[in-house]
């Protein structure tokens, strides 16, 4: 990231129309965005016995997040504070609630009903002052009281951060640990510049064994390189830019979602009302070699 | 917005003690289909304020859920129709949600509840 949005302006501002507009249109964002999701929602480590959870996804935005809840079979309800956004999340028709709200200004909810919350690159935005009226310290320490308050005993919350330096780091954890959580920093892909992701992973309740932070991925030094799209298998050997493989070559790794997905997918829109094919043999079939 | 989240959110209003239930000012309501889960009913069941739930549904106009339940009843199949019906498939569309203390309303657009304090409530 060559520049910090942090920097630049407050996010009701920054996230404007056209910024809201890539989270729809742009393919790497939507594929980065799913990744972080689907890390934290693993790091989440909710029971599994197959029933759905109550999640909260704090900074929402335009539901990239909220989706990987759903996708998963998870209730879920998102708040944020950039209205450009949650018109984004609108035309997406994403499944879950969302509310317009400064997480800054406290969460407005009931004690001990969340079963799990999820935030993606959204709590160092605290960090700032934007108006007169800030005090980052009383928005931090508000924004983790009713975090703390709001989550059932024993629940998690994974929050995703890009904290600009060590003082941020240590600012935002030292009032998570105030407010009463457990936990501590995971660090996937500590070595690597691009793919370095911090997560603070959080557990409401005293400290016990599931408390116990967990292992990041892509500790050891050697097997990571720079690449986004190698580097979250630990499969990958070899650490080829994708750009520097012959045309033919490239991404031939990368997963597909499969059929159930597909599947699914179509069930989903069909319920929203829309035309959608029907379901055949010819379903998310595999290409013939010769494409 | 579903009945599910307004059971969840309470005012916080700097100074307001109780904020929990916000009322409901309905202008519209839609029904949009979702596929049962009972298990998530079960679990939703306990985290449930039930007398503010019931009291929101009848002003979005379903009543077809009693005052008084107990756990018993997650086994009667029309019971549980009823409580997915109004937890999962009735969606506020506009109105204003109401704090229960000083009255302050937070307006809906599309869908959404504004729920953004000004400066001196915080």
């Amino acid at each position: 990231m060559a520049s910090r949005p942090e920097l630049l302006a407050p996010p009701e501002i920054f996230y404007d129309q056209s910024e809201a507009r890539k989270y729809t249109s742009s393919s790497r964002i939507i594929d980065i965005q799913a990744k972080l999701s689907e890390r934290a929602l693993e790091l989440l480590a909710l029971p599994d016995d197959g029933v759905p959870r109550l999640l909260l996804d704090i900074g929402c935005g335009s539901g990239l997040s909220g989706e990987t809840l759903s996708e998963n079979g998870h209730h879920w309800f998102g708040l944020d504070i950039s209205e450009a956004m949650l018109d984004v999340a609108l035309e997406r028709e994403v499944e879950g609630d969302l509310l317009l709200a400064d997480m800054g200004q406290g969460l407005g909810l009931r004690p001990g009903v969340i079963d799990g919350a999820i935030s993606i690159s959204a709590v160092q935005w605290l960090c700032n002052a934007d108006k007169s009226s800030h005090e980052p310290r009383l928005r931090l320490k508000a924004f983790f009281g009713s975090l703390y308050r709001s989550l059932a005993r024993g629940a998690r919350a994974v929050l995703q951060v890009y904290p600009q330096n060590v003082a941020q780091r240590e600012l935002i954890l030292g009032f998570a640990m105030r407010a009463g959580f457990a936990g501590g920093v995971v660090v996937d892909f500590p070595h690597s510049t691009k793919s370095r992701k911090e997560y603070l992973v959080l557990t409401c309740g005293p400290p016990s064994l599931s408390a116990a932070v967990p292992k990041a991925k892509g500790e050891d030094a050697e097997s990571c390189s720079d690449d986004e799209s190698s580097g979250d298998d630990e499969k990958t050997t070899v650490s080829v830019s994708d750009r520097h493989r012959p045309r033919k070559k490239q991404k031939l790794d990368k997963k597909s979602k499969g059929r159930d997905w597909v599947l699914w997918k179509k069930e989903q829109m069909r319920r929203k009302g829309a035309t959608v094919p029907a379901d055949t043999k010819y379903t998310a079939r595999k290409r013939k070699s010769r494409f | 917005m579903r009945l599910l989240t307004h059971n969840m959110l309470s005012s916080n209003i700097k100074g307001v003690a109780n904020g929990f239930p916000l009322k409901i000012e309905a202008g519209k309501v839609m029904q949009k289909q979702v596929e049962m889960n009972l298990d998530f009913l079960k679990n939703m069941f306990s985290k449930i304020e039930w007398k503010p739930f019931v009291e929101a549904a009848k002003t979005l106009g379903y009543s077809e859920l009693s005052e008084d339940v107990d756990p018993s009843l997650l086994d009667s199949q029309e019971f549980l129709a009823n409580f997915h019906h109004a937890l999962l498939e009735i969606h506020v569309k506009e109105g204003a949600l109401v704090c229960p203390e000083t009255g302050r309303k937070f307006p809906f657009s599309k869908g959404i509840p504004n729920m953004l304090l000004h400066e001196d409530e915080v």
